[in-house]
């Protein structure tokens, strides 16, 4: 599904040069549930935003679904973007002005596809994630768990195969994390690619892969054979 | 994404931004109802001064004792050449050309009008009967001057409207006798009201036979002749007979000028047109500030909406959906703010014509399609900067942006 291959990404910061990534190989089977673990600044965002094509790799190859999509065009990247991967965000990153309804249309509005077909699919994301009763209400009018679910259907909308998480309890409480995760992990049951990345150990040990990073490198370790809870 | 789709995005963001919209929607608005009311104002002016113009009558040509243009450079009275006075001979030979239908030779001048115990001053207008034709004047009651010699005149007179009103009040005018300086006149006629035509009165002034008024000012100079071509296409014909006509009878000397109502009216008519164009001009400068004010505007807004650019395109919007969305949104405005400032340009005009009846304010046709095209122009020229600005947007930057 993903393959990539001695990924680097510097940054230009003040007159120095900062390495996030130092030359990443890696591959995810289409189906697996990854966490990308590490401390602040190993890189592991940056990884995130190359998997997620929101970033250029500096150096390297990245596949995807059996397409190098590393030199594509801006436009062509937001295409791919739209069609295969779906974003959770830490800060929900919701449109404060649309209800809860339209948050989850908007991947659709931008693809163009047709109201009808749209509106079917907002409500049966409502129904399933239990937001219903939420449909019209605006974010500021939601709470945190209530957000991150109107987050993750919008993330749905487009049915993308590939789910990346930019450390989706950051923002939550234990009780609401611990529905997210249940939701995040009923779709990586129902077929997607999960990708999380989190700094939480006990998350990042539910699922069937850890990748840790160190100082833009993988330290890959193999799944114990019980998780912590 | 589709049309419908992305006006209700718009839409939302106008109505989520209500104090921007606002602003944006007046600055539009004042900028095209100025051009709107200025070029009503100009081509009202303009449509004001050809009527009455054409109030004077239709195919006139007047003649003016002198003449207009430099010619030589030194004056008459040094070479012996002193304008001709222009005479009633002068005048009734001009009937001679074939273009011409009437004319009506004038004189005017002041005098004290009385009756019984009343006075008042008045202006005096000698002429022959011709004048109610080529004036296209109308009676109220009674008759105008009698056809006769004009070289004798009869002791009568028609007054204006307003001069039969204040002198005999209550009193039957007709058949009453009035004197003017130490000549009696009886009323024979009261004209319609008129109302004013180039300052002229025709409402407070008595109307004597030519020939009374000569002796009455102890003048054989004529002020003007009024001359009717015998139509439009006779106008220039007309012109040069009486050129050549009066030239002959002051021995080779061209010295009279003649104002044809065509040349006066096209001059007018250009130089308000111009005017109207000039100050439309310079309102649409104020729909040009209007623009910076929507890109400081969107500038502005495209840094708060940082975070939700980097979102939309997290969610796959190519650089070109960002740019349409921007551009779009500066178009929405600009069409509220135009259809609000037509609907304030229009109200304004109205109102001016309630308060202004005898001046037809409209705004020109060319005006009301280019003061909406001029808002939605620069709207959309002011708006691809803060457009890129947002499409180039890094998405990873974007999204982190803390507003």
């Amino acid at each position: 599904m993903i393959r990539l291959t001695g990924i680097q990404r510097h940054f230009q910061v003040g007159g120095e040069t900062v390495h996030a990534l130092r030359g990443i190989d890696l591959a995810i089977g289409a189906g697996e549930y990854i966490a990308i673990l590490g401390p602040s600044g190993s890189g592991k965002s940056s990884l995130l935003n190359i998997i997620g094509l929101l970033d250029h790799p500096s150096a390297g190859q990245y596949e995807l679904d059996g397409r190098d999509v590393t030199a594509l065009a801006d436009d062509e990247q937001a295409r791919v973007r739209r069609e295969k991967i779906g974003f959770v965000f830490q800060f929900f990153h919701l449109v404060p002005r649309l209800t809860a309804a339209e948050n989850i249309a908007l991947p659709m509005v931008l693809a163009g596809v047709e109201p009808s077909r749209r509106e079917e699919r907002v409500a049966w994301l409502l129904e399933a994630y239990g937001l219903a009763n939420r449909a019209h209400h605006r974010p500021d009018q939601l709470s945190g768990g209530q957000c991150q679910r109107v987050a993750i259907a919008r993330a749905m909308s487009m049915s993308p195969p590939v789910i990346v998480a930019d450390e989706p309890t950051g923002n939550l409480d234990r009780h609401t994390s611990q529905e997210v995760i249940t939701l995040l992990e009923s779709l990586h049951a129902a077929g997607s690619t999960l990708i999380v990345v989190t700094h939480d150990p006990s998350l990042g040990a539910r699922a069937t892969r850890q990748l840790h990073l160190d100082d833009g490198l993988i330290a890959e370790r193999p799944l114990p054979d019980s998780p912590a809870d | 994404m589709r049309i419908a789709d992305l006006s209700a995005f718009t839409w939302q963001v106008m109505r989520g931004n209500r104090g921007r919209t606002l602003l944006i929607l007046l600055a539009m608005g004042i900028g095209v109802a100025a051009v709107l009311m200025v070029t009503a104002l100009g081509e009202g002016a303009r449509r004001y001064v050809l009527k009455q113009f054409s109030g004077l009558g239709s195919n006139l040509v007047i003649v003016l004792p002198g003449r207009a243009e430099t010619a030589g450079g030194i004056p008459g009275f040094i070479t012996g050449k002193t304008p001709r006075l222009l005479t009633l001979d002068d005048a009734l030979a001009l009937a001679r050309s074939r273009a011409v239908r009437r004319i009506a030779p004038l004189i005017v001048g002041t005098g004290d009008v009385h009756w019984n115990a009343r006075t008042r001053e008045s202006p005096i207008l000698g002429t022959t009967a011709d004048f109610i034709a080529v004036r296209e004047m109308n009676l109220a009651q009674g008759l105008f001057l009698p056809e006769s010699d004009p070289h004798h005149g009869q002791p009568v007179c028609v007054v204006g409207a307003r001069v039969a009103r204040e002198l005999f009040g209550h009193t039957p005018a007709l058949g009453q006798w009035l004197r003017i300086g130490d000549r009696r006149f009886r009323v024979i006629g009261v004209a319609a009201p008129q109302g004013e035509s180039l300052g002229f009165n025709t409402d407070q002034i008595v109307i004597v036979p030519l020939a009374a008024a000569q002796a009455l000012f102890n003048s054989e100079a004529l002020f003007r002749i009024l001359v009717e071509a015998k139509s439009r296409g006779q106008v220039a014909a007309a012109k040069t007979d009486i050129l050549e006509i009066v030239k002959q009878r002051h021995e080779g000397e061209r010295d009279i000028t003649v104002i044809t109502q065509d040349a006066v009216l096209s001059t007018f008519d250009r130089i308000l047109g111009a005017l109207t164009l000039a100050v439309g001009g310079i309102a649409a400068i104020s729909l040009s500030v209007a623009g910076i004010l929507v890109m400081n505007v969107m500038l502005i807004s495209v840094t708060q909406r940082r975070r939700e650019i980097g979102l939309l395109k997290a969610l796959g919007a190519t650089s070109g959906q960002i740019r349409l969305i921007f551009v779009s949104e500066a178009i929405l405005l600009a069409l509220a703010g135009a259809s609000a400032g037509m609907a304030a340009g229009w109200a304004s005009q109205f109102l001016l014509g309630h308060l202004f009846p005898s001046i037809p304010f409209a705004a020109p046709w060319w005006a009301v399609i280019a003061a909406p095209a001029t808002a939605i122009a620069t709207a959309i020229v002011f708006s691809i900067t803060p457009a890129r600005q947002a499409a180039r947007l890094d998405p990873v930057a974007a999204l982190a942006a803390r507003t």
